[in-house]
């Protein structure tokens, strides 16, 4: 059953996607430690740690295409359950510190120092060790999810009201985690992380693993992506999106189908977020951010939704954007991000991936009709008009 | 009123309404199994709010909605009524339109309805040959790889109807069927549904009066959420309250 599921996950574009994504995993960190500075085909350190970062954000934009793109949920929340994984990581990090902080106390992280506190606040516990952190990762916005979606989804909140509750959400829990009492660093987050499983996050071969382990961790969310959208259970979600009543009337559970899809999704945001971490050294409540939430629309929008490529494409080039915008004319970035939605949204209803698509049916379609044109003059020696075209 | 027992589809005095509009109005009505009912009336007589409350997108005021004489459909929502075996074709073709012909009689397809059960389902050959025959009884065996979206307004309300029967329903809910159909259709239309009329209930709502005929079937004429006539069609049809508040002279 299993892996039958898996078989059908692996359609050929959805291979085309994953070899990728392993090939960047090996070549991208080679290319970084084996070949020494300064010769060709060199990857200095602080790209590798950009694009593990943009492989991240591509993560995050995956799980919002599959509860947007395929079952229709406009979460504008979803950077919650990215900085919620973050935070478990981070915690992790911090009782990695030990006694090398400031104060040199080997259990209090030095926050917690700073604010009087005198023992671990009980939540603290258990994040020492990696198993557990990586566990928290998983349940923490997985919980979130199901919590949340198990309320809105049967009191059937659709559209744009749900869209509103998931903002509210994010922004709750940015005001949660700003007060310094919640324990969880307050406004300054939790930072000055030095090591990850005993290596020193800092060092190359760390950050060229970190890479590795998130073009990985993509791969893998492309998998359970494509496992998923191409089972019946994809087609449900589709029909839900779609014409949410009708699926009703033929007898889905559709709060069970989107609490499915929408945990799910929660889930891999949460990977992404701890993947995110310990590469950028730093969370802090404003990854919670509604502007956080709505940028990882604009990149599912851009890249193409409803499609497992799409999210992947647009959450890569509109940050690779970004990083050059904010460093060649920093003040314009808003401008050309905003710009990017307008265009997108009247040009490009498909996105990126939609535009290809359209072109290359384009081209076949009309070396198809020519050809059947100039057999049809041939037979009958009559000039044959085009006919009209269904509009698509 | 008799007995519920032995009924397919049994109301007793539903009532509902919406803002101080009474929509329905202690209405009743019984479907015995294997009968076919039409039911006919004037625009805001009930007609879709009757379908509404069969099948639990509102619920009555007052009043009982029993189906296969035990079942209390009051309490349950939509896709519990779906499962127990009551089909529903709306009045404005619903289809989805992103899916294949095909995709869309697999959705429909008479299966467990759970998610893990969904994800993972793959078809099998009893499956593939319900498919390919209900794609014949509805005419769109050449279609099946094309999308939802590119069919004819008739062919989606072919399609919606192939949908009913792969659901496989005791009873049906039909409403306006032929819509938009051309006249060789609407023929068409209604032997295919005095077919499955052998074999479950089925209610009918049309306005296209030749086509009640065409049925042959049991009609109601509803007015004002409530039962004006009953009969057959003719009877109903010479009903001078029908006349006067339907037909018109």
């Amino acid at each position: 059953m299993i892996t039958q599921l898996l078989l059908r996950a692996l359609d050929r574009k959805a291979v085309w996607i994953i070899a990728a994504l392993l090939a960047v995993a090996v070549a991208v960190p080679a290319a970084n430690l084996l070949i020494p500075a300064g010769q060709p085909g060199h990857v200095p350190t602080y790209l590798v740690t950009l694009f593990g970062k943009y492989l991240t954000y591509a993560m995050l934009a995956l799980a919002l295409d599959l509860v947007w793109g395929y079952c229709g949920i406009l979460s504008l929340g979803h950077s919650a359950f990215f900085a919620l994984g973050g935070y478990a990581m981070g915690m992790y990090l911090m009782r990695q510190i030990g006694d090398r902080g400031v104060y040199a106390n080997p259990v209090l992280p030095d926050f917690m120092v700073f604010l009087n506190y005198k023992e671990l606040p009980w939540f603290w516990h258990g994040f020492d060790m990696f198993w557990f952190a990586a566990l928290m990762v998983v349940l923490v916005p997985g919980l979130l999810a199901f919590g949340f979606g198990w309320f809105a989804f049967r009191s059937r909140v659709t559209g744009v009201y749900l869209s509103i509750i998931t903002q509210a959400m994010t922004f709750a829990l940015l005001l949660a985690f700003f007060r310094n009492d919640l324990g969880l660093g307050g406004n300054n987050g939790l930072t000055d992380f030095k090591d990850i499983l005993g290596f020193n996050v800092q060092a190359a071969g760390t950050r060229a693993a970190l890479f590795a382990a998130s073009a990985m961790a993509l791969a893998l969310s492309v998998l359970v992506a494509s496992a998923i959208v191409n089972s019946k259970l994809g087609k449900v979600m589709v029909a839900v999106r779609d014409a949410e009543s009708r699926a009703r009337f033929l007898g889905y559970r559709v709060e069970n189908v989107k609490l499915f899809a929408f945990v799910v999704s929660a889930v891999i945001a949460g990977i992404a977020g701890a993947l995110y971490v310990p590469q950028v050294g730093i969370i802090n409540p404003g990854e919670f951010a509604p502007e956080n939430s709505i940028e990882a629309v604009i990149w599912v929008a851009v890249g193409g939704r409803g499609t497992i490529l799409g999210p992947i494409i647009g959450a890569i080039l509109v940050n690779a954007g970004k990083s050059f915008f904010t460093g060649a004319l920093p003040e314009y970035w808003l401008f050309a991000l905003g710009g990017l939605f307008v265009v997108v949204t009247l040009f490009l209803p498909k996105g990126i991936v939609g535009l290809v698509g359209q072109i290359r049916a384009g081209t076949t379609r009309r070396n198809s009709t020519a050809l059947d044109r100039q057999s049809a003059q041939a037979e009958s020696g009559v000039d044959v008009k085009p006919s009209p075209e269904p509009a698509e | 009123m008799t007995s519920k027992l032995g009924t397919m589809l049994y109301l007793n005095g539903v009532s509902v309404s919406f803002d101080g509009f009474k929509a329905l109005n202690h209405l009743s009505i019984i479907v015995h199994p294997q009968e076919m009912l039409a039911i006919i009336g004037p625009n805001g007589a009930g007609k879709t709010t009757m379908m509404d409350i069969i099948t639990g997108k509102t619920r009555p005021d007052d009043g009982e909605v029993f189906f296969d004489g035990r079942t209390d459909l009051t309490r349950l929502d939509e896709a519990q009524i779906a499962n127990l075996g009551i089909g529903r074709k709306f009045q404005k073709p619903t289809v989805f339109e992103s899916h294949t012909v095909w995709d869309n009689l697999e959705l429909a397809l008479k299966k467990p309805r759970g998610v893990f059960s969904a994800l993972t389902y793959s078809a099998a050959n009893d499956d593939v040959a319900r498919i390919e025959q209900i794609l014949e009884t509805i005419r769109l065996a050449g279609r099946r790889g094309d999308l939802a979206a590119g069919l004819s307004h008739g062919q989606k309300q072919w399609l919606e109807i192939g949908m009913l029967l792969a659901q496989d329903p005791k009873l049906l809910l039909v409403d306006e069927p032929v819509a938009g159909m051309t006249d060789s259709e609407t023929v068409e239309t209604a032997k295919l549904l005095k077919e499955i009329a052998t074999t479950r209930s089925v209610v009918v709502v049309e306005h296209d009066m030749s086509f009640v005929r065409e049925l042959g079937a049991r009609v109601t004429c509803l007015a004002e959420g409530t039962v004006l006539a009953e009969g057959s069609l003719d009877q109903v049809s010479q009903n001078p309250q029908v006349i006067e508040r339907y037909l018109g002279r």
